[in-house]
């Protein structure tokens, strides 16, 4: 794969600096001279669908989904204790993801879809 | 954000504070800049359950919201025009940048963080054309592919892209062939990771020599123009090709790691070393020129040769130092490597791994308390992953291999002014052919 190198630019320039490429010509302090721009390419940035948000909790079941990364678990109990006292009318299950959190765990996401009306994931670093 | 995206589910996504910068990032990059994202204080790691329920009950330390409310509301509150942000955004690279006295461009290249700091060579059309001389390869082609995270987008670069990176290092054409090769990897030098880390290369075969590359004396020191701009080269690119290694944005290493500044790019001394050479052991012939990567470099342990009654146990010491989650690259002096053959029988490269492999063990219970191993080895080892599975059997006292055979190496590189050798806690990635990028 290639990809196009644009046009000359405008404006004076360095002749090569290495010893045993070529010998530098002086440029003065305050002459203009151009030079290339060392970053990559990044890839194209589309626009993905976030999911309708609910018109309340009440009566749903909210995953609460431990990413398994420091101590996410005991963080995410502690807010299923906070939702079982401030907001009981919601169901919260606490579910680990299978694997790490650099894998990709279809199985779990497969099983939110189907049972779950929202998740909140975490800790995420 | 698949489970939002591709599953439909609404999510809300909780972070810690310090990674606010990234996270936003992150989820504007994969096309989600509406993502619900909230934030408690770092850190989560070794709080009591209490402190945690603090964390909960308290305020995100970016909005100053209550945190539960921001949670129940990430779920409930409608999206409006401003969740949803553009459809795409202009990311387009110049060619160029904007004529201007040198001056004033080095300090551009300074305040753009596209430099690691230190005073670059700036890329010229003309450097970069005679840089673009070491190869046969064509400008426009493209050479590979990085990011700076798993969950960051991939950029990629080209040869004239990786050509700027080599004249801001100060590399000579003659080396281009090899930081086209570190390239050509894709792993990336300038990793994003919380711990730190640092990328390592080790060039074999004839091109060392053809170079001028140390692998002697001071190899891993700043002594030698080909070793130092290679390693800086791979550095630059890396963060650059990547687009960025930024502080609190691109870049998250708590410490940072000044290993970093040339990617510990040695040769190997394949001449005093009594085995075969690395690039060898990996499916290369001795003839080929190939460069090895290894990232993750964050800890060191040393000692001065192998004595006779117990080296057994003060090999065995440093292997136990390390830690579990990072694997160990003997780097090893020719008068050290020669001690292993001689004090330990081991003709073969492998058969020093072998027993590397068998002497790194601890208690099963020390083993899976780790931190590291917590998080990253226990979640695959309950998911039925091997070795790991079969470790998680060992009964707690039981003494278990630290480390997996594979992941151990050996690579011979010093001057013999005596036999201080070193480990290396890191990971292998790849060998690349540098004849290739002739």
């Amino acid at each position: 794969m290639t990809r196009e190198i644009g046009g000359k630019p405008a404006g004076k320039t360095l002749h090569p600096s290495s010893p045993r490429v070529a010998k530098e010509i002086p440029v003065g302090a305050n002459d203009k001279i151009t030079a290339l721009n060392p970053v990559g390419f990044a890839p194209k940035v589309m626009r993905k669908p976030l999911a309708p948000r609910l018109d309340t909790l009440d009566g749903k079941i909210v995953y609460l989904v431990d990413c398994r990364f420091d101590d996410s678990d005991i963080f995410l109990k502690q807010m299923q204790a906070w939702f079982a006292q401030h907001m009981p009318a919601v169901r919260t299950v606490f579910k680990q993801i299978s694997s790490v959190y650099l894998n990709d765990d279809p199985a779990t996401w497969k099983e939110i879809k189907a049972k779950a009306h929202a998740a909140i994931l975490g800790v995420g670093h | 954000m698949t489970v939002e995206a591709t599953y439909g589910v609404p999510v809300v996504a909780m972070h810690t504070d310090k990674f606010d910068k990234v996270v936003r990032s992150v989820a504007k990059v994969n096309g989600m800049p509406g993502l619900r994202q909230v934030f408690v204080p770092q850190p989560i790691m070794g709080k009591t359950a209490a402190q945690l329920r603090a964390y909960i009950d308290g305020t995100d330390p970016i909005t100053g919201l209550p945190v539960m409310r921001e949670v129940v509301e990430g779920l409930t509150r409608p999206f409006g025009e401003e969740d949803m942000g553009p459809v795409e955004f202009d990311r387009s690279t110049p060619r160029t940048v904007e004529p201007d006295t040198e001056e004033n461009l080095h300090r551009l290249f300074l305040e753009n963080r596209w430099t690691d700091m230190l005073p670059i060579v700036l890329p010229t059309e003309e450097r970069v054309a005679a840089m673009l001389a070491g190869t046969r390869r064509k400008p426009g082609e493209v050479v590979g592919r990085m990011r700076s995270t798993h969950f960051r987008e991939y950029w990629e670069y080209t040869v004239e892209k990786v050509a700027v990176n080599a004249v801001m290092a100060g590399a000579r054409p003659e080396y281009f062939p090899v930081i086209l090769a570190l390239g050509a990897t894709g792993a990336t030098a300038r990793g994003s990771s919380s711990s730190a880390v640092a990328a390592m290369a080790a060039v074999n075969g004839p091109i060392r020599n053809e170079i001028g590359m140390n692998a002697g004396t001071g190899a891993m020191g700043p002594y030698n123009h080909a070793n130092a701009t290679i390693g800086r080269a791979y550095g630059l690119l890396s963060q650059n090709g990547q687009g960025g290694s930024v502080p609190g944005h691109s870049y998250m290493g708590n410490q940072g790691n000044s290993y970093a500044y040339n990617s510990l790019t040695f040769a190997e001394n394949e001449e005093r070393s009594p085995w075969e050479p690395f690039h060898v052991q990996h499916g290369f012939q001795p003839t080929d020129s190939a460069v090895s990567v290894f990232s993750g470099c964050r800890s060191t342990a040393f000692t001065l040769g192998l004595r006779e009654t117990h080296w057994r146990e003060h090999v065995r010491n440093l292997l136990r130092g390390m830690d579990p989650h990072g694997p160990p690259t003997l780097l090893l002096d020719p008068i050290a490597a020669r001690q292993f053959v001689d004090r330990g029988g081991f003709a073969k490269k492998d058969a020093l791994i072998d027993w590397l492999y068998d002497a790194a063990r601890m208690p099963a219970r020390e083993y899976w308390d780790y931190q590291l191993i917590q998080n990253y080895i226990y979640p695959r080892a309950t998911f039925g992953e091997e070795p790991w599975a079969s470790k998680l059997k060992a009964a707690p006292d039981e003494e278990i291999p630290m480390f997996r055979r594979e992941d151990i190496h050996v690579v011979v590189v010093g001057g013999e002014t005596n036999g201080y050798w070193r480990i290396m806690g890191c990971n292998y990635q790849k060998t690349v052919s540098v004849d290739e990028w002739r």
